[in-house]
């Protein structure tokens, strides 16, 4: 046995500890075990918010990306800063509104805004499917990490099957309070094991940054920077963009805000939250070592970059430190989309066919649905599917479809209806579900445009057919709403 | 138009607008090819950004406790 492995299983211990630990003194009721009873000061939501930064998707996915693709990896660094600027205005008035109404999930806000649980529902499927895969992807890296640092001697699965036990363990005992404080191991040990690695790594191979940089430049031209097709620059700004308004848009995301003690927490995080992206910087450094020295790993394998290059350069505890940090990494995102995707199914979808479910059985029946979601996740992550970053991307553009509708329902007088945000919604995701499945690029679509406008990305045109059909229908079903919005009125006046 | 909404948007041009201008490789600057330094340099930026936005927002003063 090597040093590496007992090294994992503290990491792996550490994390159940905290989870239990956690719930000490807590009564555990839904808002509890969901929003940690909209408790949390500003160090904790920045630790959540950033929490979901620090993914294993950036964490293997940054570097692999910096290895595989030069230039256009530096767009993971870029949406970040542009949704913190949005953030300081949209996540106040959420969480003022979600405050005020009790609501958890993010299903609810739309059940509450358009007055229709139906909405709520299809709100609520769109999340969950849009999660799945991301929770694939964590628990594939879990995988990877594990049995990597373990030199091969656990299996990738085995990885996988005590990853989803400790995850279902600890989100079942503690909620989001097991989340937030494996959150605080996570980021202790994230920071401190990247900027290592991204300044150890091109110090020791290279002499320094800027030789590096220079070493690539020359091995392979071009590659530093974004190309002038496909990853162009207007990739580069659309992309940008979509992912800076999906942002917030994913249920567990959407559902941390809820945990804030007051709306000051949001805006203070908007100084700090860009600075702490800044680490990304240093996934970055790993990804382009790891070029010209562990070469040729191509397709899916870019992602081993980073592991690759550890364990050719540190001995195994260190390498162990390394996989317990990934572990992390996979873990504090996995419990968030647990939680989230339990939530929205029982009380934005099974609530709404049985309503006379009351809301203690909701809160038993959510725990309940932990282990099922756990294990429906791992299903897909042993049967293997190689599409996993498409399945991702996809996601991503599921819950952008979600922006416009939430951004009219803010407005003081939305004449949006909720037929309208449905045909919006619906619309927008069979586009983008239709257009990543076929591989349709805006360039195969309208061969005739100029290259820049080919390279847009593809959720754009999914996004103006959202809008289009939202105000369409809204304008043509006008008649139909008017008693609910008198009655809408008449509560309002009342209250 | 409010000063800090004005604030808010120089980063959006900075990074979308400004890639089109910094997406080259010389000159480096401390050590990082261009795009990536003028990426990082908006990052900071827009965090020093936000500070001021905090400072001047007056919802940050009546909320104070």
């Amino acid at each position: 046995m090597n040093a590496a492995l007992p090294v994992l299983f503290v990491f792996l211990a550490l994390a159940i500890y905290l989870g239990i630990r956690s719930r000490r003194g807590k009564d555990m009721d839904l808002e509890q075990w969901t929003v940690g009873a909209r408790s949390f000061g500003t160090v904790f939501v920045f630790l959540l918010l950033a929490g979901e930064i620090y993914t294993t998707f950036t964490f293997l996915g940054g570097s692999g990306w910096a290895y595989g693709k030069g230039g256009p990896a530096f767009y993971i660094l870029s949406y970040g800063c542009l949704a913190y600027i949005i953030s300081y205005w949209l996540l106040p008035v959420i969480w003022r509104y979600a405050k005020e109404n009790r609501l958890v999930s993010q299903s609810d806000f739309f059940v509450s805004k358009y007055r229709s649980p139906y909405l709520g529902v299809l709100v609520a499927l769109v999340g969950v499917v849009a999660m799945v895969p991301y929770l694939v992807l964590q628990l594939k890296g879990l995988g990877l990490i594990v049995s990597t640092a373990s030199y091969g001697s656990i299996p990738e699965w085995v990885a996988v099957v005590i990853g989803v036990a400790a995850l279902v363990i600890y989100v079942t005992i503690s909620g989001i309070h097991g989340s937030a404080w494996t959150a605080v191991a996570k980021d202790i040990t994230v920071l401190s094991v990247v900027v290592f690695l991204g300044i150890y790594l091109p110090l020791h191979y290279y002499g320094g940054f800027e030789n590096m940089f220079q070493q690539i430049e020359q091995a392979k031209p071009g590659f530093l920077t974004l190309p002038k097709e496909i990853y162009s620059p207007w990739w580069f700004v659309s992309t940008v963009l979509l992912t800076a308004l999906g942002f917030y848009m994913w249920p567990h995301t959407f559902g941390s805000t809820y945990t804030a003690e007051n709306e000051r927490v949001f805006r203070r995080n908007a100084i700090f939250l860009p600075l702490y992206q800044l680490v990304l910087l240093f996934v970055f450094f790993v990804g382009f070592a790891a070029v010209l020295k562990v070469p040729g790993l191509t397709g899916d394998k870019v992602d081993l970059s980073l592991l690759k290059v550890s364990t050719q350069s540190f001995d195994p505890w260190l390498v162990g430190i390394i996989g317990g940090t990934g572990l992390l990494t996979a873990m504090v995102p996995g419990s968030m989309l647990l939680i989230a995707s339990s939530t929205l199914l029982v009380k934005n979808v099974y609530r709404v066919f049985a309503p006379a479910t009351s809301e203690a059985q909701v809160g038993r029946l959510v725990k309940i649905m932990v282990p099922v979601v756990a294990l429906v996740a791992m299903y897909f992550t042993l049967s293997g599917s190689s599409t996993i970053v498409t399945l991702l991307l996809l996601g991503y553009s599921f819950v952008t479809q979600l922006f416009p509708s939430l951004i009219f329902s803010l407005l003081p007088n939305n004449f949006v209806n909720k037929y309208g945000a449905a045909a919006g919604i619906l619309a927008g995701v069979v586009t983008v579900a239709y257009l990543t499945l076929t591989g349709t690029t805006i360039g195969t679509l309208l061969p005739s445009l100029p290259q820049g406008a080919k390279d847009l990305n593809v959720g754009i045109i999914a996004m103006f057919v959202n809008v289009a059909l939202l105000l369409a229908v809204s304008l043509i079903t006008r008649g139909l709403t008017a008693e609910d919005e008198e009655g809408v009125r008449g509560e309002a006046l009342e209250s | 138009m409010k000063l800090i909404y004005v604030l808010a948007f120089i980063p959006f041009l900075g990074v979308l607008g400004g890639i089109f201008f910094a997406n080259r490789v010389e000159p480096y600057v401390l050590g990082l090819p261009f795009i990536l330094f003028w990426i990082v340099a908006w990052v900071v930026l827009t965090s020093v950004l936000m500070t001021i936005i905090y400072m001047l927002d007056p919802a940050n003063r009546e909320e104070s406790r």
